[in-house]
């Protein structure tokens, strides 16, 4: 399972990248592969305000259709409108052309509740078993 | 096999009309009228008979096969109720009749079947009063948190959100949802059940109502409902009882004597009524105690002379949901099945559906992992694949390999926290000889899974189509036949 060292992570499979006061948000590679080819996506609306761990994207696969929620809270500046026509995007590169939105950070101090890279390869590998 | 709209030849048609031997009278204005013919398949009489009785061996029904869908509750349907409701006294009645002057005199037999089948479903479940108006099992939830709603509403209370588990129908979140509540996800502990930690900490004053299902989506009872139940009547919180689990426990236990205060049914999932693709359906409401006064209208009512009449003058009703009284057919049905099979009866098919889970469980446990190290289900056993997940199969794969073993795929993917889940629900009616014809169909699956995956990965192949391109038909979806442009 790939898991880059430059990202952080949530329990329920989201990743964040930061960069300066703004961060990139998608969901994990363990999620993208445990739903299945991905369909559809919902994604946020640009400029709707995101709360930690609250709803911002559904995704939905051929075999169910799940919540996405925000690893940070923030300002949504940008999303992937890409993936409206190519929801694959997600399943063929998660961590990069598959990434959901772009959030001006509103409370840096959350960070504090994101997994670390490691932390969240051990979770993943204690759901595994 | 070709649609009938490629079996179409310019002029050939099914019936041939008599001249017209009327002045003619154009009665549309002609900006109403299409410019181009309709393009409608041109057939004869007997090629539409035929491409529908084909179509129709084509189906895969309970009637045909083994239906196994959990959560479903795919149950026979015996024919007598559809003689039931084929009665001219019945299907003749007009659905008017019992709001004309007098007319309800004209439909005394139908309203007391309305009357009747209200009061049985109340004494199964021990519910108050019904309402049989809701047309679907959703419709049937939709108008329970509407009730949940009024209550609190009528109590000047404000209350935010409703709380379910993570194991819970999507019907659930969605009909709290749709009714303005924000809802509350609690996860499933590692015992299999609602983690109670987590519902003490959700659960306070703003909360409105809690639904759940007992035994739950999983095949488990829970043993600790009663104090789930008492915690959210201490939070002044209304606790819905989604009926979709019902079969497991007829005549054994009563929701409203686990504390719960609105339930729907669904007669098509206890009282054998037609599972329809779509419809027509029907999701009885049940309350305790002074919900009732916010039930739909009308309610049907015996008055002190022993006659039936539709009550319409409820101050507090949430008011009309349906037209006219339901899916009144449907009623009928179940009726018809609750007086055939009597209290015994129905006893029976409860114990007789959790035998029939059980052995399925017993049998196949060695061969697929149980989603909970559980001895006993309820009526229905959730399995993983996720053992034969190493060998590359999934459980879509030996869903399909079912297929060409005569046997409607159990439901995969479901529940939604169970990896590679498939969920055996076999119902009460079929013979052990069925039972044990499915079980060693999954046990080849495993064995196959080992062996030769590409035979799994290949399936189905005896049907009129292969594996279809699941992914390519939600991504690009081609719902619609077009004429070929000429």
């Amino acid at each position: 399972m790939n898991v880059p060292e430059d990202l952080l992570y949530t329990k329920d499979h989201e990743w964040a990248r930061i960069e300066g006061d703004n961060a990139v948000i998608g969901i994990t590679d363990f999620a993208q592969d445990s739903l299945g080819d991905i369909t559809f996506i919902d994604l946020p609306k640009q400029g709707a305000e995101l709360k930690q761990s609250e709803w911002c994207a559904t995704v939905e696969s051929v075999k169910a259709a799940s919540d996405v929620y925000a690893p940070l809270s923030g300002q949504v500046v940008k999303v992937n409108s890409e993936l409206a026509e190519h929801p694959e995007l997600v399943n063929k590169s998660a961590y990069d052309k598959g990434w959901f939105a772009v959030i001006k950070i509103s409370d840096m101090s959350q960070k504090g509740k994101l997994m670390s890279p490691a932390q969240y390869k051990e979770y993943t590998e204690g759901l595994s078993k | 096999m070709r649609l009938i709209f490629e079996k179409s030849s310019p002029g050939r048609r099914g019936v041939s009309l008599p001249e017209l031997d009327v002045p003619f009278s154009a009665v549309l204005d002609e900006k109403y009228c299409r410019k181009e013919p309709a393009c409608l398949p041109e057939v004869s009489e007997l090629d539409a008979v035929r491409h529908f009785s084909n179509l129709s061996r084509m189906n895969f029904s309970v009637d045909t096969n083994f239906y196994p869908l959990g959560s479903c509750t795919m149950k026979y349907n015996p024919k007598f109720t559809e003689a039931a409701a084929a009665m001219d006294e019945f299907s003749s009645l007009h659905p008017l009749l019992p709001q004309l002057l007098g007319g309800g005199m004209l439909a005394q037999g139908a309203l007391e079947v309305l009357y009747n089948t209200e009061h049985l479903l109340c004494e199964i479940t021990g519910m108050d009063a019904f309402s049989t108006q809701p047309l679907a099992g959703a419709h049937g939830e939709l108008t329970g948190v509407m009730l949940v709603s009024a209550y609190h509403k009528d109590k000047g209370r404000k209350r935010k959100y409703v709380i379910v588990p993570d194991s819970s129908h999507g019907t659930n979140p969605a009909s709290a949802s749709i009714a303005g509540y924000d809802v509350v996800v609690v996860p499933t502990g590692k015992d299999g059940f609602m983690d109670m930690e987590r519902y003490k900490q959700v659960l306070s004053e703003d909360v409105a109502a809690v639904m759940l299902t007992c035994p739950d989506t999983l095949g488990f009872f829970n043993p600790g409902i009663k104090e789930i139940t008492d915690l959210a009547h201490k939070a002044g919180a209304l606790m819905y009882y989604d009926g979709a689990n019902l079969n497991a426990v007829l005549g054994k236990c009563r929701p409203a004597d686990m504390g719960f205060d609105i339930m729907h049914i669904n007669l098509h999932k206890t009282f054998a009524t037609p599972h329809g693709g779509g419809g027509p359906g029907s999701g009885p409401v049940g309350v305790r105690g002074e919900l009732a006064d916010f039930l739909p209208i009308s309610r049907v009512v015996r008055r002190d002379d022993g006659t039936f009449a539709l009550d319409y003058s409820r101050r507090k009703t949430i008011g009309y949901i349906a037209p006219f009284y339901g899916n009144f057919g449907v009623i009928l049905k179940a009726y018809a099945y609750m007086l055939a099979l009597g209290k015994d009866g129905l006893i029976q098919v409860s114990e007789n559906a959790v035998l029939s889970a059980n052995y399925c469980l017993a049998r196949l446990k060695e061969h697929y992992l149980p989603a909970y190290a559980k001895e006993r289900c309820m009526h229905e056993c959730v399995l993983s694949a996720s053992a034969q997940l190493g060998k590359g199969v999934h459980a879509l794969d030996i869903a399909k390999y079912l297929i060409d073993k005569g046997f409607h795929p159990p439901t995969i993917y479901f529940p939604l926290i169970v990896k590679e889940a498939m969920m055996v629900e076999p119902t009460e009616t079929e013979s052990k000889e069925m039972l044990d014809t499915f079980i060693e169909a999954m046990i080849e699956a495993s064995k196959l899974a080992g062996a030769d995956p590409d035979a799994l990965h290949s399936a189905p192949v005896s049907m009129p189509v292969k594996r279809l391109d699941e992914t390519a038909a939600a991504r690009q979806p081609d719902l619609r036949w077009q004429a070929k442009s000429k």
